[in-house]
């Protein structure tokens, strides 16, 4: 894996959050959801530059990038394609969806693809359970679909 | 900053224009002369209903019609099976599936020249030569909306729009007229119960909290809404936030706090953005903030975002969220109106608890709590889903049957299956079986046959849907987010979720069933949190209604809904078989043989197929059977 690097524009705009935080009372988190939104992911050097910044313990930062499941500590892939596996997608055949999906990626749910193309992910209930069963491209919403409609929309990102 | 009076003219003002949404034909034309209301729900705008606004907007300034008819984005309808919905005021008419390539035929067709689009008009909604009422048709006759009173009805991105729903009355109401003792008198005598899950008695939480002793109190606003499979209180924030900002400020006021904050999923982007644009107006307006409307008060909210915990919606590991650790619970007591965030006392609620606070303070306890039944009073709110006709957002008296809102609301069962289970409550509930559909829905009778109440969610299931499945569905998502922190839920659960998994697979055996309830015991008994605590009802309640189901996958091996892949075969019927070789070529691992045009040749090598099921939509002739 290469080492990570970030842009000037990407630094300077970290140390704005940081700075900006300093007084904010619970900032961690907050600090912590501003640089995923500039980063993408959030690497360990980033991890250890919220850290000193706002006086926490490394630890203190990693355990909460773990515990919850909106941040991701590995880069992810260039289309995160998203299977809903909420209740309402569930009993409507979700799981075949999730299943071709990964037929397609050729990676499972949880994992990047080595050519960094996709990040399959299931996910909860993104609340479009009227169009259930469904899956997410980034922010495309595509619902009320088979398995077969899966391999057609996929067809759109393949590279 | 705006004073009352100034408040008030632009609540008369602002009624008039919005008159022409009524329907009832009595409306004051102003220079709008037409309103099109486009759901932008997320449901809606992921069918792209963004874009037929904006499609609306350029073609109606095509027509130079852009002043007088008014193209506004409003909350969820409620129907998002019939999604993207456009209505059109002051005639009512209903068209649903509107997508961007149709925009130019209502505008050319209807607003110009005045003919409805037959073929995009709900059928229903056009009855004997007039628009019917939205609110006679059958999805909402029998619901009544005070939660969601203005979803769907107003722009939720305009402070001016809920002012004229009566915005912003309750809380000068309170403050004039009444003491903070005196607020709390009357959303006890409403009977209001949370709906966040618990169905604790909001009056008394509050009390609670303003008799704590505290330099600093807090009123939390809990918009995690983790149950996989509901969006009440997300279409509440996208659809009417101004809502919920007005009951925390008459919480404040209740509860003597001056901070309140919303946490709120950041799987939300609109309901976060808009609640943000609110509180924005909000403040500008000097509703919200030191001196708040002048009448000498503080109050200010803060949005704070999660990240994906399930946990976290629970009261106490949301509160330590906040406060920016790993979203743990913790040991109650104390109680959070007693000790809460950073230790002060807080009143924690549900956004749909909240939602209905102002009507109550303006219509009166009396009001709210002659709808329902007395100890469940008012009404609530279900996202209605699964294999279900009508999927959406729906608002019922308490006491509503299962019935009504399964057969009459809902449509029945979609492709006309027979309904076998309702679910509610989430991965903490259980399910209803089709012999106790006229259970009245309310907090209890749905305890009393072990189910519950829950935050809302509503999943309808069908015949093709296997409980003991649906059982491990559930544990699944609980032992992915127990936070680990206690060892009857870390390991008990992943028990249970074993014992389901093997049973499903044929491994069961009948000793399982007992070994099953007897561990759900222990950790509903010795769990320290409420996730723990419910997570085996799912178990036990299929258990209890679909005993026979278990058994039939522990002796007899098979699944009979035909959902555990692993006790599923796939068989060819040689009748019906004509020997085409669909079959045989779909057949990703080779399973299948068979010569051209010999059907009875034609055969699934067990051994080999790894039932993905590839084959059995492939045949045209429906000769691949699923045993
Ligand atoms: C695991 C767990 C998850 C919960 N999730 C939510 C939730 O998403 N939204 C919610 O309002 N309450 C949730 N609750 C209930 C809250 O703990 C709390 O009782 C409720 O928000 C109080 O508000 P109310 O009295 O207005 O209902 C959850 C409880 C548990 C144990
Ligand atoms: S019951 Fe489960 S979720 Fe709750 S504290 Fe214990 S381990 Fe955590
Ligand atoms: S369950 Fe999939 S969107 Fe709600």
């Amino acid at each position: 894996m290469s080492a990570f690097v970030d842009t000037v524009e990407q630094k300077e705009q970290l140390d704005a959050v940081l700075s900006d935080l300093k007084v904010v009372k619970g900032s961690l988190m907050i600090a912590m959801q501003k640089a995923q939104e500039i980063y993408g992911y959030l690497p360990k050097e980033i991890q250890e530059r919220i850290a000193e910044n706002l006086s926490f313990p490394l630890e203190k930062v990693y355990g909460i990038a773990t515990f919850y499941s909106q941040f991701h500590i590995h880069k992810p892939g260039k289309y995160k394609v998203g299977i809903c596996m909420g209740t309402a997608c569930y009993v409507r055949g979700a799981d075949l969806l999730l299943k071709r999906v990964e037929e397609i990626t050729g990676i499972l749910a949880g994992q990047t693809s080595e050519n960094g193309l996709y990040t399959v992910e299931a996910t909860r209930c993104i609340g479009c359970c009227g169009l259930a069963p469904l899956i997410t491209v980034g922010e495309e919403v595509f619902g009320n679909i088979n398995a077969d409609d899966v391999n057609r929309i996929m067809e759109n990102y393949k590279e | 900053m705006k004073t009352l009076q100034q408040l008030q003219e632009i609540r008369d003002k602002e009624k008039i224009r919005m008159s022409i949404r009524e329907n009832t034909g009595e409306c004051v034309l102003t220079t709008v002369k037409k309103s099109v209301l486009i759901c932008g729900g997320t449901g809606c705008v992921s069918g792209s209903s963004k874009i037929t606004r904006d499609e609306f907007k350029a073609r109606l300034k095509d027509h130079n019609l852009e002043n007088e008819i008014e193209v506004i984005f409003v909350g969820c309808f409620g129907l998002c099976a019939k999604g993207p919905i456009v209505i059109i005021y002051p005639e009512g008419t209903f068209y649903e599936h509107v997508f961007p390539k149709d925009v130019g035929e209502i505008v050319d067709t209807h607003l110009v020249g005045g003919q409805v689009v037959k073929r995009l008009e709900n059928k229903e909604a056009y009855d004997d030569g007039r628009n019917k009422p939205l609110f006679e048709t059958q999805f909402y006759k029998a619901q009544q909306r005070i939660c969601l009173k203005n979803c769907g009805h107003i722009d939720p991105e305009n402070i001016d729009e809920y002012i004229a729903m009566d915005g912003y009355l309750a809380y000068p109401k309170c403050v004039k007229e009444m003491t903070p003792e005196g607020v709390i008198d009357v959303i006890k005598a409403s009977n209001l119960r949370g709906r966040g899950g618990g169905g604790f008695p909001t009056g008394r939480k509050w009390e609670v909290t303003a008799k704590a002793k505290g330099d600093q109190k807090y009123i939390v606003c809990n918009a995690d809404e983790g149950d996989p499979g509901a969006f009440m209180d997300r279409s509440i924030l996208e659809g009417d936030p101004h809502s919920v900002i007005e009951s925390m400020m008459i919480a404040g006021y209740a509860c003597g706090a001056t901070m309140g904050y919303v946490y709120i999923r950041a799987e939300y982007p609109i309901a976060v953005q808009r609640l943000l644009m609110a509180l924005h107006q909000a403040r500008e307006y000097g509703i919200l903030g030191k001196n708040a409307m002048g009448l000498g008060h503080e109050f200010d909210i803060e949005v704070r975002l999660g990240a994906g915990a399930f946990v976290c919606g629970e009261s106490s590991a949301l509160v330590t969220s906040i406060e920016g650790h790993r979203g743990e619970p913790r040991q109650k007591p104390p109680n959070l109106a007693v000790e809460g965030l950073w230790g002060k006392p807080t009143a924690l609620n549900n956004v749909e608890t909240l939602a209905n606070i102002p009507q109550i303070i303006l219509n009166g306890a009396d009001w709210y709590s002659s709808i329902g039944s007395p100890g469940n009073t008012g009404t609530k709110v279900f996202a209605l889903g699964g294999k279900i006709v009508n999927t959406g957002l729906v608002e019922i008296p308490m006491g509503t049957t299962l019935r009504t809102v399964i057969e009459d609301i809902g449509g029945g069962c979609m492709n006309g299956k027979k309904f076998k289970a309702a679910q509610t409550g989430g991965p903490s509930g259980g399910c209803i079986p089709a012999e106790l559909i006229d259970t009245p829905i309310d907090f209890d009778s749905l305890t009393e046959i072990g189910s519950m109440m829950g935050s809302g969610g509503l999943i309808v299931m069908d015949e093709d849907n296997c409980m003991v499945d649906i059982a491990k569905f559930f544990l699944d998502f609980t032992v992915e987010e127990s936070c680990g922190k206690c060892t009857p839920c870390r390991i008990g659960n992943k028990r249970l979720f074993e014992i389901l998994t093997r049973i499903s697979e044929g491994k069961g055996e009948m000793k399982d069933i007992d070994e099953m309830l007897e561990l759900s015991e222990y950790i509903k008994r010795d769990s320290l949190c409420g996730l723990g605590k419910t997570a085996p009802n799912p178990v036990i309640s299929t258990i209890q209604y679909f005993k026979d189901e278990f058994i039939a996958h522990i002796k007899d091996k098979k699944c009979p809904a035909g959902v555990c892949t692993a006790l599923l075969q796939y068989i060819i019927d040689k009748e019906k078989c004509i020997g085409c070789t669909l079959c045989i070529r779909k057949c990703p691992v080779d399973a299948i043989k068979g010569e051209l045009k010999k059907p009875e040749t034609f055969e699934v090598i067990q051994e080999k197929c790894i039932k993905c099921g590839a084959c059995e939509p492939a045949c045209k002739f429906k000769a691949i059977l699923k045993v």
